[in-house]
């Protein structure tokens, strides 16, 4: 695919790509956001209609039906998503992203092959680490998606030589590419390589829990740049070597900001299998030396009284409201408490929710001002001027165990100081633990009060209970 | 070839520099779009799947590469779309404010 391009296509390639950067950059602020992704957008377009000018592009009416089904069913899955489910979406469409890269790539070997002349070098090592990379992104999106989505369970999946197993795949990968180097018109040995790249992805996935889905679905969103930028250098296209590498980037960016909102190294969350093996054992010591404690509960009456009555209230929105879907009665529940006076703010820890800002998208679909959202660093410091604080379906992230447990196994995590607040309201299901499988201290402090049940409904019953007062 | 691929290595590593520089300060409420925003930038594999589909005879590469175009079209379109319905979101939220 070196064929010389015409210049006009490979400047606007360049344009495309300053499209995409500058999109990229006004990304980052809410103001310019939504141009931001509009300029990428067209940056996008304009790629693809000048790709079909290629003289190398001739099968016009194929290209043109597959591009059509293509943005039919993106439109669709776009408008019909609840934004309870983004994090699925946004792991579902990383792996086609990658399948396509990992296609380009093995399509690309095909063409060579049928060529009849042998394989160069470059060609070859370009493809491996192409079909590589989109086969990992693709098998390892769709597990993370089936676990998001509850058809896999959510906590880490391990079992015996998991381990060896994983290096023994990666040795096999490694002598089989070594031998395709060697003789590269070996189609067998090309699609056992695919075959591994396929069930690594499944495998690197399988064994990370729930609560690390925030780290996986930004790790796996750079593997995506990575697998475009490596189909662009299996086809010698720079657009998409640039634009891989950028998305590649800001995918390991976000992944940093995860894991240090978490206080866990890339490593740990990838080997580590958080809650399974030797931190359960922790934690069930850890409920044994509760079990004596007692936790005490209120009743949405009284919970709207010491809410109606309060100067200062802060909600701590966790991922059980999302699911629960409360997010709209949790903002009539603020208006509410407004019209009494009383100051509400939203604290938001950096990974409440299934993935990165989830929380912050959640909230404003419910219409929620975007002044009254603070981040973890800055509400932390008023927890103790504040009067309640109310954690709706949050666990882990109000945990103190990982302010002063040294044992826990989320010990060092920054977490939201729910327990310096004068009183603290819990709305959960029950006495369970959360995804990191940890019980939490907070719950048996004399000044948290439990308020049992669905999310939705207790929210409810509150906002009809202030109403009364 | 060496050189083309030689060039295109200093080309992926310049990039990656660029999107470090340009990412490196989100306020966490943009995480999401931002996300979905990227991901859908990699749809541009797009663009490679449109190159081996642009033989007019039928064989495998092209059979793969139109395969490739609709996933990678899925990819694009709704990453697009959906970013923009995420950001609508905020915007109505700003006029408010």
């Amino acid at each position: 695919m070196t064929d010389f391009l015409p210049t006009g296509i490979e400047l606007s390639y360049l344009v495309a790509a300053s499209l995409f950067i500058l999109g990229l950059k006004q990304l980052g602020s809410p103001a310019t956001a939504r141009q931001g992704n509009f300029l990428a957008a067209v940056g996008m377009l304009l790629a693809v209609v000048v790709t079909l000018l290629d003289r190398q592009v001739l099968n016009y009416q194929m290209i043109l039906l597959g591009l059509a089904i293509g943005s039919g069913i993106g439109a669709i899955a776009a408008y019909k998503v609840e934004m309870t489910d983004m994090p699925q979406m946004v792991g579902l469409l990383n792996g086609l992203g990658g399948a396509a890269s990992a296609l380009v790539a093995i399509g690309e070997f095909w063409r060579l092959l049928s060529t009849g002349e042998p394989v160069s070098l470059e060609a070859t090592i370009t493809i491996i680490l192409g079909v590589l990379i989109g086969g990992v992104t693709l098998t390892g999106s769709f597990v993370a998606f089936a676990k998001l989505q509850g058809l896999l369970p959510g906590a880490p999946m391990t079992f015996p030589l998991q381990q060896p197993i994983n290096a023994l795949l990666l040795i096999g990968f490694l002598v089989a590419s070594g031998y395709l180097l060697m003789t590269p018109e070996n189609l067998s040995v090309f699609l056992g390589l695919v075959a591994i790249s396929l069930v690594l992805g499944v495998l690197f996935v399988l064994p990370i829990g729930g609560g690390d889905m925030p780290v996986v679905i930004s790790l796996l969103n750079s593997y995506s740049g990575l697998a475009a930028s490596a189909a662009g250098f299996v086809v010698m296209n720079n657009m998409l070597i640039i634009a891989g590498a950028l998305v590649g980037a800001s995918g390991i960016i976000l992944t940093q900001i995860m894991c240090k909102a978490m206080n866990r190294s890339l490593t740990s969350v990838l080997f580590g299998a958080f809650g399974g093996g030797g931190s359960s054992s922790i934690a069930a010591a850890g409920g044994s030396a509760n079990q004596d404690k007692t936790v005490k509960s209120v009743d949405p009456e009284e919970a709207a009284m010491m809410l109606g009555y309060a100067r200062s209230v802060v909600i701590i929105p966790g991922y059980g409201m999302a699911v629960a879907q409360a997010q709209h009665s949790v903002r009539e529940l603020a208006d509410q408490l407004e019209g009494k006076g009383v100051e509400v703010k939203y604290a938001i820890h950096p990974v409440a929710g299934r993935m990165p800002g989830h929380m912050n998208v959640l909230l404003a679909e419910a219409n929620v001002p975007y002044p009254q959202l603070y981040d973890m660093d800055d509400i932390n410091p008023q927890f103790e001027e504040t009067d309640v604080a109310l954690v709706i379906g949050a666990n882990d992230v109000v945990n103190p165990a990982a302010r002063s447990d040294a044992s826990s196994p989320i010990y060092g995590m920054p977490i939201l100081e729910v327990d310096k607040a004068k009183h603290a309201i819990v709305i959960k299901r029950g006495m369970s633990t959360g995804f990191a499988g940890v019980d939490n201290d907070l719950f048996y402090k004399d000044k948290t009060m439990m308020l049992f049940g669905s999310a939705k409904d207790v929210v409810a019953q509150l906002v009809s209970e202030v109403k009364q007062l | 070839m060496t050189g083309t691929l030689l060039a295109s290595l200093f080309v992926f590593v310049l990039a990656s520099f660029v999107g470090f520089e340009v990412i490196n300060k989100v306020p966490p409420t943009l995480h999401t779009p931002l996300m979905s925003g990227a991901n859908a930038i990699s749809g541009i594999a797009v663009i490679g799947a449109l190159l081996i589909s642009g033989p007019k005879d039928w064989n495998v590469t092209v059979i793969l590469g139109l395969i490739a175009v609709v996933l990678a079209t899925i990819n694009v379109v709704g990453g697009f779309l959906v970013t923009d319905r995420m950001l609508q979101m905020f915007k109505k939220k700003e006029v408010k404010a």
